[in-house]
């Protein structure tokens, strides 16, 4: 069971890069967005680089959250087309192997993201990026928990019309508490916040084991009923 | 319970399944063996996709009861889905992806090899360059072969095609007639719904006819080629 749900998941895995390799929508698209959201951060605080220094935690991960945002949507509209949840449905893959295969395609679709805005908040914030420990260790963390609890949103909506709609309203209030995680966590790190940033951080990691845990309790239920 | 050989593929009494409030299947009653292909026939509105969905543990049953390959359809759709092959209205391709890419991952994901998938895809000729072409980019026909390629690849024990011979041209429809017939000697069971009773009428052993929910007529034998 456990090497057929790991083979199972792999392949979901793979058919999810597959599907970005030949469309390159995250690429074409979703990077150009989280640069213009970091871009438009900077013009709306009129360029005060003193201000996007103090305040280059929250907005990068305000840009994350909304990258990865687009990146779920776009994960689910897959599923959704011509027939492909029945497909699904019928093939025969363990529900929590499409689970955890959806969740790690999204991981690295974010992690890659979070990269490229890293690089992003140098070049236009002037940041120091410090604390590597720390900051690896929550840009590691924090896009498992995003994904994890974007899967299970993602699927929970997937079978209604108003999913595009639905989907954002339902999942940024709970990612919320990661946002503010991820953004003390790193706050801490680049020295911006007086706060204990591994404190933070377990914080972010036991938010991380509560969706990968709930996914893989509540998914099958939700893949058959909605 | 385990399978027994000689138990009924399909065993339907008085089968219900509602859509909201509406009965599509109002107390169907059917009974299908191995190496039978049976035809639905019926207007518009009778039941047969609902039926094929029912078969195929994709639709949640209401009342009556309904086993599947000895799985009870009303307590375990899930298990009932390994075995079975459904070709609806819909492709259940992914659009980016070419065909050769979609139809080796659904027949791995059903636990079939890539030489099974590469076998099928040459027998409803969908080698070659077609293979490298995205799925968004194929006619409606096109698209159809490589569902049927997925099917093939699979090898169900039950095979559920929803007006299999739609869109496709004679010799993917002599192809296709040629693999419901295999299959079948093999000792799977096929369901088939369609208008064509010219063409499908001449591979089932029997037909019946849905009206509003439920079959109107007894079990009618017709040629089998």
């Amino acid at each position: 069971m456990g090497s057929s749900l790991l083979s199972e998941s792999l392949l979901v895995f793979r058919k999810d890069l597959q599907i970005e390799r030949r469309s390159r929508v995250a690429m074409a698209q979703v990077a150009p967005f989280a640069f213009l959201v970091l871009i438009i951060f900077a013009f709306s605080l009129d360029g005060d680089l003193a201000t996007l220094k103090r305040l280059t935690s929250g907005l990068y991960w305000i840009a994350v959250l909304f990258s990865a945002l687009l990146i779920i949507q776009r994960a689910f509209t897959l599923e959704s087309q011509d027939g492909v949840r029945d497909a699904l449905r019928l093939s025969g893959l363990h529900p929590n192997a499409i689970f955890l295969g959806k969740t790690a395609a999204i991981f690295l679709q974010i992690v890659i993201v979070e990269i490229l805005l890293g690089l992003g908040v140098v070049v236009f914030y002037s940041a120091e990026l410090t604390g590597w420990g720390l900051l690896l260790a929550t840009a590691a963390v924090a896009p498992v928990g995003i994904a994890a609890a974007g899967t299970l949103y993602g699927v929970l909506t997937a079978g209604l019309r108003v999913k595009e709609t639905l989907l954002p309203i339902l999942l940024l209030p709970a990612l919320a508490p990661l946002l503010i995680a991820a953004t003390r966590t790193s706050g801490s790190a680049l020295g911006d916040v007086a706060v204990d940033g591994w404190s933070w951080f377990n914080f972010l990691a036991i938010f991380a084991l509560l969706y990968v845990g709930l996914g893989l309790i509540a998914f099958t239920p939700l893949l058959e009923e909605s | 319970m385990p399978e027994s050989p000689h138990d009924p593929v399909i065993a339907l009494r008085h089968a219900v399944v509602l859509l909201g409030r509406f009965p599509a299947l109002a107390g169907a009653d059917l009974t299908v063996n191995r190496g039978e292909v049976v035809l639905i026939s019926g207007p518009n509105g009778a039941g047969k996709t609902t039926l094929l969905r029912l078969c195929a543990g994709l639709s949640r049953l209401d009342d009556g009861t309904a086993h599947i390959l000895g799985h009870d359809v009303m307590t375990d759709r899930r298990a009932v889905r390994r075995d079975v092959g459904y070709l609806g209205h819909a492709s259940g391709l992914y659009d980016d992806l070419t065909v050769a890419d979609n139809v080796v991952f659904w027949a791995q994901a059903a636990g079939a090899s890539k030489t099974d998938a590469t076998a099928a895809m040459h027998r409803l000729q969908l080698d070659g360059r077609l293979s490298d072409v995205p799925v968004a980019l194929l006619s409606a026909g096109q698209r159809r072969r490589t569902g049927l390629a997925i099917l093939l690849a699979q090898r169900p024990r039950l095979w559920l095609l929803d007006e299999p011979h739609a869109a496709l041209d004679m010799a993917a429809r002599d192809t296709l007639d040629q693999i419901i017939r295999q299959a079948a000697a093999g000792g799977a069971a096929v369901m088939i719904a369609s208008h064509d009773h010219e063409r499908t009428g001449a591979l089932a052993h029997r037909a019946l006819t849905l009206a509003g929910g439920h079959f109107v007529n007894a079990d009618r034998v017709v040629a089998n080629g």
